[in-house]
């Protein structure tokens, strides 16, 4: 009996200790300098035989940049930008998870209100815009709401996704050992769900960038945005590009920030889909 | 005490089928008692109502008609009395295999070192002490159904309910598993329900043999065999194990339907 079970058990451990010496690939990382190398370099080759006024090339929006951030500009147009952002898109998190999970599990709440996120995902929200600063005004709060209505429909939406995608018989465990819905919700659909929310999580980041940049055209003149009109008012294109190219890293560094995260709370995810590409 | 009671249990489901609402009776009337420290498996062909039958007992689904008893209580849902083994064990795959036997003494209201000692020592019991804190995708198939195993036992349920347990696992794994099944049950006398569609299993594992097809029971048959069996490759030389087996067969391809 003894036996058989260690027998049995060595079969088992023998493929992860044969698990052979791999080649060392090139990291991701040096593709990706590599390609952002190439890109800038063409950027600038070409770039410096376009008009000022219709383009702008590396050296020269750098050049801007450095001018910018030395005037002090730059750095208070950013926090200025990022004070709604994170107050936005953090209550989208806080919203619309639970929303989801909530819609996901019970039928009812699903039949009531799952059309109005369906719907509210469409919405043309630019041209709510004008409505919203008749109800709120032009300054920091509209900014909130503007950010915080285009992002939280994709994060309510994949967690609502999510749920509906829990194995039931995951569910039947938690119902075996008697757990109440409550324990069932955070104890399985939760955990079994994280992936889907980070990855509404992630794909909201996109939306809120751009919510950030719309309300400040379109309410009170202020942050990056106010830098993208002004610049742009004086044909200054070199300087226009500053706070485009300056967001585009923030929401890079931002989903990269969400790839540690989740790593972090879901790390059973990537081992078990251990991605194979060639 | 673990005695389990199956009395006139009957199943109907719903079901459309090209607009069309179909009634489909999973189970007719079904009686049968499994009694205490007792082995019985319930086998039959796809789709006989077995896995429902087991279902019920279990809480998990409802009988139409008729009632299910644990030493003589009326079954209503859910219960710490019985323990389901899942097909494929279903274990949470974001849990290590201590916290997932952990989880079911939780719900039972375990709590600080008591909990992580006992969830240890059924761990230990199916052999698995050396791989407390690995993660279910870090498991073999027969070491994912052993931590399933640990899982429902740990609570310390009367009756073990096990739904094709090793119905998932390839032949020699297969093996292996019903004899420590059996020691398993040596030590702990639990009283034991299991579904199988594996002749061979239902005849080497059980007491006795329910065959059911088409939703009733077409046979309750004793196991001529005496515990405990020992060498499980030597019971299957014996001509009592080859005489069980086809009675079973014979149940199963019966002409008339009881």
């Amino acid at each position: 009996m003894v036996e058989t079970i260690d027998r049995e058990r060595a079969q088992e451990r023998a493929p992860s200790a044969a698990a052979e010496a791999p080649r060392r690939p090139v990291p991701a990382w040096v593709i990706t300098l590599g390609s952002l190398v190439v890109l800038l370099v063409a950027w600038e080759f070409f770039g410096r035989d376009i008009n000022p006024v219709f383009g702008s090339y590396p050296t020269a929006i750098l050049e801007a940049g450095i001018a910018l951030a030395r005037s002090g500009k730059l750095w208070s147009a950013l926090v200025e930008s990022l004070q709604p952002f994170a107050v936005g898109y953090a209550l989208a998190i806080v919203v619309g998870v639970p929303l989801g999970l909530v819609i996901g599990r019970f039928r009812i709440v699903e039949a009531a209100i799952g059309i109005y996120i369906t719907a509210g995902y469409a919405m043309p929200l630019v041209a709510l815009v004008p409505l919203l600063v008749l109800w709120l005004g032009l300054g920091f709060k509209v900014k909130v709401a503007i950010i915080f209505l285009l992002s939280v429909f994709p994060i309510c939406i994949n967690t609502w996704l999510g749920v509906n995608a829990v194995p039931k018989t995951l569910i039947e465990v938690g119902k075996s050992f008697v757990a109440p819905n409550s324990v069932i919700l955070r104890r399985i659909i939760l955990p079994a769900t994280l992936p889907y929310i980070m990855a509404g999580i992630r794909l909201a980041v996109g939306r809120a960038v751009v919510a950030m940049v719309i309300a400040e055209f379109f309410t009170s003149i202020s942050g990056l945005g106010a830098i993208v009109i002004t610049s742009a008012n004086n044909f200054d294109t070199a300087t226009t590009f500053v706070p485009i190219i300056l967001i585009m890293f923030m929401a890079v560094a931002l989903n990269y920030l969400i790839g540690v995260v989740e790593r972090r709370v879901a790390p059973w995810q990537a081992e078990i889909a251990g991605r194979d590409q060639q | 005490m673990g005695q389990v009671s199956l009395i006139e249990v009957s199943k109907r489901f719903s079901l459309r089928v090209d607009g069309a609402v179909q009634v489909v009776e999973a189970l007719d009337r079904v009686s049968f008692t499994v009694h205490d420290g007792e082995i019985v498996a319930l086998i039959g062909p796809s789709g006989c109502g077995k896995t429902t039958a087991l279902r019920i007992v279990m809480g998990l689904e409802t009988a139409s008609h008729g009632k299910v008893t644990v030493d003589g209580r009326e079954v209503t849902g859910c219960g710490f009395d019985r323990g389901m083994v899942f097909q494929f064990a279903e274990l949470l795959p974001w849990l290590t295999a201590l916290q997932n036997v952990m989880f079911g003494l939780e719900m039972k209201g375990m709590r600080g070192a008591e909990l992580r000692d006992t969830a240890t020592r059924y761990l230990d019991l199916v052999g698995l002490k050396d791989s407390l804190s690995r993660r279910p995708h870090q498991l073999s198939g027969g070491m994912k159904q052993r931590v399933g195993i640990a899982r429902a036992l740990a609570v310390d349920p009367k009756v073990m309910l096990m739904d094709e347990p090793f119905g998932a696992l390839d032949a020699q794994t297969r093996e292996t598993m019903q004899a420590e099944l059996l020691d398993l049950h040596a030590r702990t006398k639990k009283t034991i329900l299991f579904v199988t569609h594996d002749l061979d299993e239902a005849a080497l594992i059980a007491d006795r043999i329910v065959v059911m097809r088409e939703g009733r029971v077409q046979e309750v048959m004793s196991v001529p065999l005496a515990r405990p069996r020992g060498d499980l490759g030597l019971v299957r030389g014996t001509t009592e194990f080859a005489e069980t087996r086809y009675r079973v067969w014979q149940a199963l391809h019966a002409k008339t339907v009881h």
